[in-house]
């Protein structure tokens, strides 16, 4: 293999497991290590420069951080990564005076249709700016989907509130209660760009489902239903519930059912449990509800007497995959499963609609009559117009629409000055050492052996008779340290300077987990055959230094580093050293 | 400076016949200087035990005093072990074995606690070919007291306070073959490709076992005019042939090409697979090793490897015609017969 190239800032970002999985690649062991030091302001700051809203993050995410976690590959769990960013969030002082100042206006104007965190993340780059924007929404308030989507027993609103409100009020202009009808009509304004963050707005139904129509009273896609009760339109729902659907909408929708008078309520999925799309943690919640999940059931209709809906019939199924793995649901031929329910909530996926966008504005769409959005700059074919979150690529998450949001308001920006969107900046990038005397680091380098902490939750009963108590307490500052502990510190990088080396085996015989090796060099898949620790998992890469004086090379696993330092605390010349590595992705400015 | 070590290990160690990881034979974390060869040669214990499927509370690790002596601390912490006076490991380990002559004894010393003050003791360990292993930390230099030349330092070697050495060395592997061991190694700590094999030939042997491992001292003598430093080891090393222990209990599934291999068959059924370098020494004759030892020293090489094996010596307990049962587990009814056996004694040399 050929020297590693540690000057690639993506090969010590990639170390970072976290940081990399992250869609806006917040620097996780930073905060962390700042909640740890009860820094909570400076931890939240990292946060919202980096994701926006770390409050709503930290209740909410779907945490791709959290899989990637290289403490879930050494032990059992992973950190707590999203629950320790609301540690921040819950304890932080006054944080307004560090948000960054608003500039005088540039003279450009843009306009944002959707106040969701897609628009949101655009408004807080360009806003400070200088930039005057006009903030479009239906809704009487920001938030989006975050609002209308998510109950208020999992994300309250005075949060929410909070986070949209540091944005707005950098002197974003809202429109609320005001729905975009047309795109064109907005470009014949005087804006220099527009922004598209509108979401994924379609709930999917089963409209073809015998008995569909008669039953509607009481049958509603999950995200209308949900919004309804955001905004205390829908106050009371029947006593069984049937769910259909294996998301996190379903599994809101099962929960919140369960506070509006809901006491049979269950979720009914087509599809074997384990292959159910919601996130573990929101699963175990909906179960810790005493809601129920009746796997490999197909809806097969809607039983309805009297104009009044009594019950659905499912057809029981069985999954078989082929050698491709592609899933098939075979019926079983039992009989057809008859439950009764008041009230039934489809929750089954969501797609995007854009109807308000005319077909002959310079705007191409493409395949799903989806818009044709660069994946890069999130610009259009109509080049004033840009997407991001849902409404670029299809359903994803709150993170991810940040992370689009971040780079929408560089291209609007670069659009604005008329330079080329095509050139991204380049991200920003230290290694520092961590050397602090004689074998003493400025990072805590001693590993925790502790299991993953759980997070308190309040008394289920009492969950359960108020829509709007949160059911999570969150950590205190105690068990936010315990947790904060947990973590490897991955962005402090084992850094090797071969011509230091002088071949002692130090590094080797103390490595806890068996990640150094000096032998001779190799292709890849043959090198990693004969290293002192098996070497299987091959996303992680193996760092490999220049020829040595022996003509040997020096090969480190980084799969289960622990970036506790031994080896560069037995390192006699200091060919290692532990080295903090910063990334932070540039943002518009 | 981290004084404990992280109990997280490779979730994927292998594990020996006895469901054991090298995690098992570890000790605590070194206190020795960073990058001291001895934490090398630990180290090299450690994975000769495991790879041998040992059981730790088999074996008894005995040392006497000095750097080397420490670092029985530092490999196999769920074993027997005994820090003995400066020089008497040799009598120590001579009672555990008169004691108990089924464990495995492995001794650690360094130059000065060998050569220095424990010669005396060393040679007539040698003689009486106590079954042990017998590894010498050997790095030229007294460590422990800052840096005098040791009596394994070369004449001319300088450490880091540079003057250079005016007397003889020592050769501790030339004196155990002199003195009837029937197998002497020697390496160096950064090369535990050989040094590994060369421990688990040394623990299968029946008999003493010297392996003088040469092993740099990185604070006082690691220095470009030290015979004794990393450098100069590497660039001066000459093998006697690449060495491979297969244990009595493992099926022997490669065969060695036979007209460059010897293999030689231990006491207990373990296989010791030599390829000799072409022209190299017979480790089986002693005058051959000996001479051997003195070309390289002539060439200012290290002659490294088993350097001399004799299969068919008796230890101590075969001399002296010792019982088969440890002595320690005699008991009194074993150990006074009665009058009855005494009276057939006293007849049987009348």
């Amino acid at each position: 293999m050929k020297p590693t190239n540690i000057k690639d800032p993506e090969y010590f970002h990639k170390v970072v497991d976290c940081q990399y999985a992250c869609p806006a690649h917040t620097p996780v062991p930073e905060y962390i290590r700042l909640i740890a030091a009860g820094r909570y302001d400076d931890a939240y700051m990292i946060n919202w420069e980096s994701n926006v809203f770390p409050g709503v993050l930290g209740r909410v995410c779907d945490r791709p951080c959290e899989p990637a976690c290289r403490r879930g590959r050494v032990e059992e769990e992973p950190v707590a990564i999203c629950r320790l960013k609301r540690v921040a969030a819950d304890n932080k002082d006054d944080i307004k005076a560090r948000l960054p100042e608003v500039k005088p206006k540039n003279g450009k104007k843009v306009a944002l249709v959707g106040a969701g965190p897609a628009s949101l993340t655009v408004a807080r780059g360009l806003a400070p700016l200088g930039y005057e924007i006009d903030l479009y929404d239906e809704q009487e308030v920001g938030g989006g989907f975050m609002r209308s989507q998510i109950p208020s027993f999992r994300l309250p609103a005075e949060v929410l509130d909070e986070e949209v409100g540091y944005i707005i009020d950098m002197g974003v202009t809202t429109h609320f209660k005001h729905y975009v009808d047309s795109l064109k009509g907005l470009l014949e304004k005087d804006y220099d760009a527009i922004f598209v963050g509108s979401g994924a707005p379609n709930g999917r139904d089963l409209p073809k489902l015998p008995g569909r129509q008669e039953g509607d009273e009481n049958i509603s896609v999950g995200i209308n239903w949900l919004e309804s009760v955001a905004f205390g339109h829908t106050k009371s729902v029947g006593k069984k519930v049937l769910v259909l659907g294996g998301g996190n909408t379903a599994m809101d929708c099962c929960r919140t059912a369960r506070r509006l008078g809901g006491e049979d309520v269950r979720i009914v999925v087509r599809s074997p449990q384990k292959e159910m799309k919601a996130s573990p943690w929101e699963i175990e919640d909906a179960l810790a509800e005493d809601i129920p999940i009746f796997e490999n059931h197909v809806p097969h209709s809607f039983v309805v007497e009297n104009g009044k809906l009594v019950g659905m019939k499912f057809e029981k199924v069985r999954a078989e995959y082929d050698e491709n793995g592609k899933r098939s649901l075979i019926p079983t031929g039992e009989d057809l499963v008859h439950m009764e329910c008041d009230d039934v909530l489809i929750a089954i996926g969501q797609d995007n609609a854009f109807p308000w966008i005319e077909r002959d504005i310079g705007l191409e769409f493409g395949k799903w009559d989806m818009p044709v959005v660069d994946e890069k700059t999130f610009q259009s074919t109509n080049e004033k117009v840009f997407f991001g979150g849902d409404a670029a690529f299809g359903p994803s998450n709150i993170i991810t629409a940040v992370a689009h949001g971040h780079q929408a308001a560089i291209s609007i920006h670069k659009f604005c000055l008329g330079e080329n969107v095509a050139e991204r900046p380049e991200p920003g990038v230290n290694l520092l050492s961590q050397k602090m005397g004689f074998h003493e680091w400025t990072y805590d380098n001693h590993i925790d052996h502790d299991k993953r902490h759980l997070v308190p939750h309040v008394d289920k009963e009492l969950a359960l008779a108020n829509l709007k108590l949160e059911v999570e307490k969150g950590f205190d500052q105690e068990l936010g340290y315990e947790e904060a502990m947990r973590c490897l510190n991955c962005d402090v990088q084992t850094v090797f300077t071969d011509n230091l080396c002088i071949e002692c085996d130090a590094c080797t015989d103390v490595c806890p987990t068996q990640c150094i090796n000096f032998t001779d060099n190799g292709e890849e898949d043959e090198l990693r055959t004969r290293l002192n620790a098996p070497s299987n998992n091959k996303e992680q890469d193996l760092y490999v230094s220049g020829e040595l004086k022996t003509a040997r090379v020096m090969v480190k696993d980084e799969n289960v580093c622990l970036h506790c330092g031994l080896c560069a605390e037995r390192c006699p010349t200091s060919a290692w050293d532990m080295q903090k590595f910063s990334y932070s992705v540039t943002k518009a400015g | 400076m981290s004084y404990l070590k992280s109990t997280f290990r490779h979730p994927e160690s292998p594990k020996n016949d006895l469901g054991y990881t090298q995690a098992n034979y570890e000790g605590a974390l070194s206190t020795l200087c960073a990058g001291c060869g001895h934490d090398s040669i630990s180290n090299s214990i450690i994975k000769a035990c495991f790879e041998l499927s040992l059981e730790p509370h088999r074996i008894a690790k005995m040392s006497g005093i000095g750097c080397s002596s420490k670092t029985p601390a530092y490999f196999l912490s769920n074993s027997h072990g005994f820090n003995s006076v400066h020089g008497r490991m040799p009598s120590v380990t001579t009672g555990a074995n008169m004691a108990n002559r089924d464990l495995t004894y492995i001794g650690v010393s360094g130059d000065g606690d060998t050569a220095s003050i424990g010669m005396g003791q060393f040679m007539h360990l040698v003689r009486r070919n106590l079954n042990m292993v017998y590894i010498v930390m050997n790095n030229g230099v007294y460590g422990l007291t800052k840096g005098q030349d040791s009596a394994t330092a070369d004449v001319g070697s300088a450490s880091k306070k540079g003057v250079p050495n005016m007397y003889e060395p020592m050769d501790l592997c030339e004196l155990a073959i002199s003195l009837g061991s029937g197998y002497v190694a020697r390496s160096f700590s950064g090369d535990k490709e050989q040094l590994v094999p060369l421990i688990k030939g040394a623990i299968k042997h029946n008999g003493f076992a010297l392996i003088d491992v040469v092993s740099p001292c990185v604070t006082f003598n690691n220095t470009p005019n030290s015979t004794k430093s990393y450098e100069w080891v590497r660039d001066h090393k000459e093998a006697t042939g690449t060495f491979d222990l297969v244990p009595h209990e493992q099926e022997i599934t490669v065969q060695a090409p036979k007209d460059k291999t010897e293999s030689i068959t231990l006491h207990d059924g373990s296989v010791i697979n030599l390829q000799r370098q072409p022209g190299s020494l017979d480790v089986r004759c002693r005058e051959s090793v000996l001479q051997a030892l003195e070309e390289a020293k002539q060439n200012k090489q290290v002659l490294t490897g088993l350097l001399h094996l004799n299969t068919d010596s008796s230890n101590t307990h075969e001399i002296i015609n010792t019982c088969d049962a440890p002595l320690n587990t005699l008991g009194e009814k074993e150990l006074c017969p009665g009058s009855a056996v005494l009276e057939a004694i006293n007849e049987s040399l009348r």
